[in-house]
């Protein structure tokens, strides 16, 4: 698995500690457009290592950061560069478009 | 360029899969393309479907898909797991390509993308999306336990939302611009007896409250006119659906809602060898029932044109 998964122990030092911007996708069992965004999150991953990471935290097990970022929706896709949410994306999208979301990282 | 098939299906849930079902087993051998993130349409963002024949005891919306498609891939149905986002129809052999870049030639296709959500239209429903404003109940109802939140619409799906939500919610509002609800009686009664749900009569959401996140909504009373403030802070929108026809505009006859036209009886559209089923043609019923049934029909219709030019299988 080319995607990296957060737990609430270690969100916060992953952010920080990211050198490229890094795509964290809050995501649960139970919904389903996670689990059809989440073959083309590992495409992505897989076709841009270096340029960005790829990350999963999952609300179910982890409830604590979904709840602190306010999170009301999954999938919500948080983009952060430099430890700062840069661009916010909630709801599965084709990879065309999620793509385009993506172009200024890539 | 890839070779010419006999039939080419777009879409997927009850109409596309029950398509898929009678054109495998017709030995058509089709190709079905299921949607990227769409995959299995809408009863894949419900809870337990009550009413689908053979069903006594319900089954879970996602689970009844799971088994059409496996009942679909069983006979040969070729599945791709991408969206259509280019279609030339018109002539003999029909043109699909796919958001991967790849082509596909049919000499007959079968339309069945369903339909997508109605947004309220509010401008605050874009910047309060996954802050409050909701589109999936089944998704996001977790997020709201023990809080006071609103749903918004008068069909079943509004209503199954609603008692969904109750799990969750202490409180949940349900806002209707009418006095009476389009929902079955079951679905009804359900709602009336549950203490969580507070019926909201003749009410429109005119606005969203809240800068981050919602803190309520403003509605208006359709009758008298006047407006009041309720506190919440989630909104569920199940206001209907509107038919995913956007990529066959200028090419295919649509009502003036963007439903697919079909001859009367058929699933027939004004370009031959072109197929329409499912929600994207019906405002009407819009059942699982009702789209397996259509997507049944347009299979059918299909392998009849293909075996009057003489194509029997790949």
């Amino acid at each position: 698995m080319a995607t990296l998964i957060l737990t609430d122990a270690t969100f916060e030092t992953e952010i920080k500690n990211a050198t490229t911007p890094i795509l964290v996708d809050f995501w649960a069992e139970w919904c389903g457009p996670c689990k059809m965004i989440a073959p083309i999150l590992e495409q992505v991953a897989a076709e841009n290592v270096g340029k960005i990471v790829i990350a999963k935290l999952n609300v179910d097990e982890n409830p604590k950061t979904a709840q602190a970022l306010g999170i009301t929706s999954i999938p919500t896709m948080n983009i952060y560069q430099n430890g700062e949410i840069v661009k916010t994306i909630v709801g599965a999208k084709p990879k065309p478009a999620l793509l385009a979301d993506l172009a200024a990282f890539l | 360029m890839s070779k010419v098939e006999p039939l080419v299906i777009i879409g997927s849930g009850p109409a596309g899969y029950t398509a898929a079902i009678y054109a495998a087993r017709a030995q058509l051998s089709p190709i079905l393309l299921e949607g990227s993130v769409t995959a299995g349409g809408a009863l894949m963002n419900t809870t337990e479907v009550e009413n689908f024949p053979g069903f006594q005891k319900g089954i879970m919306g996602p689970a009844l898909m799971e088994e059409m498609r496996a009942q679909a891939e069983k006979f040969g149905t070729r599945f791709i797991t991408d969206d259509a986002v280019k279609v030339d129809l018109k002539g003999d052999v029909k043109t699909i390509q796919d958001g991967s870049g790849n082509t596909y030639q049919a000499k007959a296709v079968i339309l069945a993308t369903g339909s997508g959500y109605k947004k309220i239209g509010l401008a605050k429903e874009e910047t309060l999306s996954g802050r409050g404003v909701s589109y999936c109940a089944t998704c996001d109802g977790f997020f709201f336990k023990e809080q006071t939140i609103a749903v918004v619409g008068g069909g079943d799906s509004a209503l199954e939302e609603a008692t969904f939500l109750t799990r969750f919610a202490s409180k949940v509002y349900l806002i209707h611009r009418r006095n009476e609800l389009r929902a079955s009686r079951i679905m009804q009664q359900r709602a009336q007896n549950d203490p969580k749900i507070e019926f909201v009569w003749n009410s429109q959401v005119i606005d969203i409250l809240g800068e981050d996140k919602v803190s309520g909504v403003k509605i208006k009373d359709t009758v008298t006119g006047e407006e009041k403030n309720l506190s919440l802070t989630g909104l569920f929108v199940a206001i209907g659906h509107e038919p995913r026809s956007e990529l066959l505009k200028g090419q295919i006859n649509l009502d003036e809602n963007g439903y697919v036209q079909t001859t009367p009886a058929s699933t027939k559209t004004n370009i031959d060898g072109v197929f329409a089923c499912g929600d994207l043609v019906d405002h009407v019923y819009r059942q699982a029932i009702t789209a397996a049934g259509t997507g049944c029909q347009a299979a059918l219709d299909a392998e009849r044109f293909l075996a009057l030019h003489g194509i029997f299988s790949a």
